[in-house]
């Protein structure tokens, strides 16, 4: 699978996403595509947002249920954020691989298939923050050829839909390991 | 698989005075112990952010439900706002709606009308 992302190069780069064995291996990563892959553990932290962390952590009943509700806020709350934040440090992990290749026209990262439940974890949380925050509407969501260049509004909405194309990429190949496990 | 429960219900005694009293007539009644239960719900709501094919491979790890009866909730959710995904007694819904919420689904408790 091929994207291409390159607004700001005169050559264009082509991003490569595919399976190698027990790894999903994204290649040929362009400087801004990088830039927004290390962007994934920041932006998926909900903290300085109140509509992003109420969309992270939602009442449990519509709201009657006052009694539920308190003690989810005491007990389940606290586990959903741990969990939440051991996806992202699973994911800031696998970020390192990036590390010094900032300037580098072409990076590779590898995404070990045992992380990819942090991996759809962590871009889940990443899309429902951003757009929690910028307040996207229906339309907005579904444009998924707006360039990123303009306003940090659109180049959001293109993070939302870059890490939704990654999302697809990998429940696509999980898909395929959790077939393959069980054979 | 429901189990019967015996549930025993004393009437309010007839006639009941200083001098008679009426021998309670004691009326037994069978009712499956899910539907003692019963009054709670796992509702899935909407939300434009969630991928279609990302909330389907939750209801299938989530509810271990087969792809095509995941993918019929995942539309109804879709298209309608809303799927009652499960329904039964309320830990084990309080569980579901707590696995799904670490899966980031908008998913709420609620009893059953």
């Amino acid at each position: 699978m091929v994207i291409s992302c390159s607004p700001h190069s005169k050559k264009p780069v082509d991003m490569e996403i595919c399976r190698r064995n027990d790894e999903i291996e994204i290649s040929e990563l362009d400087p801004f595509l990088a830039e927004l892959l290390r962007q994934i553990p920041a932006s998926a932290n909900p903290e300085g947002t109140p509509a992003a962390e109420k969309r992270l952590f939602s009442p449990p009943t519509s709201g009657t249920e006052t009694e539920i509700c308190a003690e989810w806020k005491l007990y389940v709350e606290p586990e959903l954020r741990r969990l939440f934040q051991t996806a992202t440090e699973t994911v800031a992990a696998d970020l390192e691989q990036l590390d010094g290749n900032e300037k580098k026209i072409a990076s590779t990262l590898r995404i070990p298939s045992k992380h990819a439940d942090a991996w759809l974890s962590a871009l889940n949380q990443a899309r429902l923050v951003i757009a929690a925050k910028y307040d996207f509407t229906d339309g907005e969501l579904g444009d998924h050829f707006r360039s990123p260049i303009g306003s940090r509004r659109d180049l959001s909405l293109f993070q939302v839909n870059f890490y939704g194309f990654l999302q697809e990429f990998i429940l696509r190949e999980l898909g395929g390991w959790e077939k393959g496990s069980g054979d | 698989m429901a189990k019967n429960v015996t549930v025993t219900t004393f009437p309010i005694w007839r006639n009941a005075g200083p001098s008679t009293v009426d021998k309670p007539t004691i009326k037994k009644e069978t009712r499956s112990k899910e539907n003692l239960d019963l009054p709670w719900q796992v509702v899935v709501h909407n939300d434009p952010v969630n991928l279609m094919t990302y909330v389907t491979m939750v209801f299938q790890r989530v509810f271990g439900y087969p792809r095509e009866k995941a993918e019929r909730h995942m539309l109804e959710v879709h298209h309608e706002g809303r799927s009652v995904l499960w329904s039964g007694m309320r830990e084990r819904a309080e569980l579901y709606v707590q696995q799904l919420h670490g899966y980031l689904l908008l998913a709420t408790l609620e009893k059953a009308s």
